[in-house]
């Protein structure tokens, strides 16, 4: 159609020139805004109920930059993002997948448990870096298996798998909490807390800064599971079921299989996340600590359209906010509860802005045509017509 | 058992029904509603954080306005203002229910915990307790009736715990046998039939929605108020998503959702109960059994747990 239009206008009108943004940079252009408009519109938002509350969101932002980036900062965020990114791929594999594992709190806490409670042990008996792979590999191993009964009811009978994977949470924490106060307790200490691992047999830190090489076993996951999403059959039947579990069922693939599947790496990754996170970080733990990292990252995995590599940025920023978060909370007298007020806005703001571009992209206005009309036309008139 | 004889005493079972009603009728309000929203085809995951800004408010609403009363309805408000986050962007805008529904709980989370801890951080507050109200001729029943030493009376409860078992025999039969129970149903079942009958499916989903948000906001009010007598940041601790647990299993049944809901109810207070039976267990078992026993419960009847087609799916027209 477009080679007839041109073919009789061409000897009258030249050729039209085509727009200097070529449509490569539009899309990125296009994410772009999508990604950060509602992060920004969301600080906006954050920064009004601060000054409700009668604090100065200039100061409070400005607190998030001293305490996050500047002056060496930046290493605590980095340190923090190890944990986060961890639970950012596991949640960015099992989401493409269209499960919902809202588990990861108690699958961290009881990885992070029985971490704490092994490792001061076999630190001392076997070399480091074989205490630190089998450290990691029995974290996952048992957040992985913390998710089996979620997953094997969504398989089978196709439970809902946000509930029993929340309630798996809850028995998680308290399970955690005994298991520190029983077997893994320090018996040196009457505080309900494991022994704490010396601090020279911690993870090593990356030569040259205080982050522990945490960081790049995260950065590794990450690496991993793109190439496992993007460039795997496993990934693209994942991905299938996600899209459409009846069209995936046609093309014979085994869905219950791929569904405990995915469980069980989402679950893996979360366990090396706390994992990470005490060998790294910590060291030991103590019963009542629940970090609940998983809650405030999930905005960021759908802000980066569950892509592996996009998580990165979006997590280096929740870090740099949660980092700088606690000491600007401290400074203004507030909870440092107000980063989920963050966060919730974020993931509001976030679907809002994804629906005006979904309406764009289609060529249709911003409204609804139900609203479209609503907003048009008084409700008398409309009463009056019919 | 050595205490087999001190479980089988009066004190423990009037103990553990009346204590499981006032557990459970948080929980009832709040899977009363979800059940509505289930109905219509809307899963609302952002019911803790509905339940909480309910409870929240309801405190507030008490504790300035100096009655039960307009704390309750304060909570109801608040929860409809909730939800009409979800009626707007997932109903009208036909957004994900599970996205907007993660960003109700942890908004409703953070905000009541800056608010409360903001306004009140040092001071506290307690509300008075609520002055129960007697059946006239059943609380003269022997031991159900008066309680043990006064304490426990089962048929002497506050108002609104008989308002609430009424409107659920009302919701039962509004479900069975009216055209708006029909419409809500054909909001979940087939969304499409709904419109073709010239129902609104937006329309009616959208009050289902709000009358979801109100339910748990009156269910977030009723626990700070009558249970704890008081807020505090995270009240309700995962009743939300208990509530829709108990609207899954009870398959819409209002009446099944209020006997699930006071077997919960039992199970949340069981650490009262134990201390009773003289059973000493660590606390951490004891928060464990209600979420243990709906993983059970889920076990057992998984393949029963019904849920309607449409569920979660935003309503487009003409779409397929």
């Amino acid at each position: 159609m477009t080679t007839d239009t041109a073919a009789r206008e061409g000897p009258v009108a030249a050729p039209r020139r085509r727009p200097a943004r070529s449509i490569r940079a539009e899309r990125i252009l296009d994410v772009v805004i999508r990604s950060i408009v509602p992060v920004v519109l969301a600080l906006v938002a954050g920064g009004i109920l601060l000054l409700a509350l009668g604090r100065n969101p200039l100061t409070f932002y400005g607190n998030i930059w001293t305490g996050g980036v500047a002056a060496g900062a930046w290493q605590d965020s980095a340190i923090r993002m190890a944990p986060f990114l961890l639970i950012a791929t596991g949640l960015v594999l099992i989401f493409r997948a269209n499960i919902w594992n809202l588990g990861y709190n108690g699958q961290f806490l009881l990885a992070a448990a029985v971490v704490a409670g092994y490792a001061p042990h076999l630190v001392n008996e076997v070399p480091p870096w074989v205490a630190f792979v089998v450290l990691f590999l029995v974290a996952g191993t048992v957040a992985a298996l913390w998710t089996l009964v979620p997953a094997l009811l969504k398989a089978h009978y196709g439970t809902n798998e946000i509930i029993t994977t929340l309630m798996m949470s809850f028995i998680a924490i308290d399970l955690a909490s005994i298991l520190i106060k029983g077997p893994f307790h320090d018996s040196t200490t009457p505080l309900p807390q494991t022994a704490v691992i010396p601090f020279d047999k911690m993870l090593p830190s990356i030569p040259g800064t205080r982050i522990h090489i945490g960081l790049l076993v995260a950065f590794a996951a990450v690496l991993v599971v793109h190439y496992l999403l993007t460039r795997t059959a496993w990934g693209l039947r994942l991905q299938v079921m996600g899209a459409n579990p009846r069209a995936a069922r046609h093309f014979g693939i085994d869905l219950p299989r791929l569904i405990v599947a995915s469980f069980l790496a989402s679950g893996f990754l979360v366990g090396l996340a706390a994992a990470a996170d005490i060998l790294g970080l910590w060291g030991y733990i103590r019963t009542g600590w629940n970090p609940a990292y998983g809650d405030t990252i999930i905005p960021f995995v759908f802000l980066a359209r569950l892509n592996a590599l996009a998580v990165v940025p979006f997590v280096a920023f929740f870090s740099v906010l949660s980092t700088g978060g606690d000491l600007a909370a401290q400074q203004a007298n507030l909870p440092t509860d107000f980063l989920y007020v963050l966060v919730g806005l974020i993931l509001l703001f976030m679907t809002v802005i994804e629906y005006l571009g979904r309406q764009r992209e289609l060529g249709a206005s911003y409204l609804t045509p139900g609203l479209k009309r609503a907003l048009r036309v008084p409700r008398l008139r409309r009463e009056k017509a019919t | 058992m050595i205490l087999a004889s001190q479980v089988w005493t009066q004190i423990f079972w009037t103990s553990a029904i009346s204590g499981g009603l006032l557990a459970g009728v948080p929980l009832m309000f709040t899977a009363l509603g979800e059940s509505i929203s289930e109905r219509a085809g809307v899963l609302n995951i952002g019911l803790e954080g509905m339940m909480l800004a309910g409870a929240y408010c309801g405190f507030l609403g008490a504790y300035y306005l100096d009655t039960q009363w307009l704390g309750y309805l304060t909570g109801i408000a608040a929860g409809m203002l909730a939800s009409t986050i979800m009626v707007v962007l997932c109903v009208w805008l036909g957004l994900d229910q599970i996205v907007v529904g993660i960003a109700i709980t942890l908004g409703g989370e953070g905000i009541t915990s800056v608010l409360y801890q903001t306004r009140f951080s040092s001071a506290q507050p307690r509300l008075g307790n609520v002055s129960p109200n007697s059946i006239p001729l059943l609380d003269r029943v022997p031991v159900l009736g008066k309680g043990i030493n006064g304490e426990f009376p089962l048929f002497s409860q506050p108002l609104v715990v008989y308002l609430g078992l009424a409107f659920a025999v009302l919701l039962g039969w509004i479900f069975r046998s009216t055209n708006i129970g029909l419409n809500l149903r054909a909001a979940g079942e087939k969304p499409e039939a709904l419109d073709a009958a010239g129902v609104s499916v937006v329309a009616t989903r959208s009050y289902a929605v709000l009358a979801t948000g109100a339910l748990a906001g009156l269910g977030g009010a009723y626990l700070s108020i009558a249970v704890t007598g008081g807020f505090q940041p995270f009240l309700t601790q995962g009743q939300g998503f208990m509530a829709i647990v108990i609207a899954m299993l009870a398959r819409g049944r209002p009446v099944a959702v209020v006997i699930f809901s006071l077997m919960f109810g039992i199970a949340l207070s069981l650490s009262t109960l134990l201390g009773i039976a003289g059973i000493n267990l660590a606390p951490e078992v004891v928060n464990m059994i209600p979420f243990a026993a709906i993983i059970l419960a889920l076990i057992l009847f998984a393949r029963r747990a019904y849920l309607p087609p449409a569920l979660a799916l935003p309503y487009v027209r003409g779409a397929r």
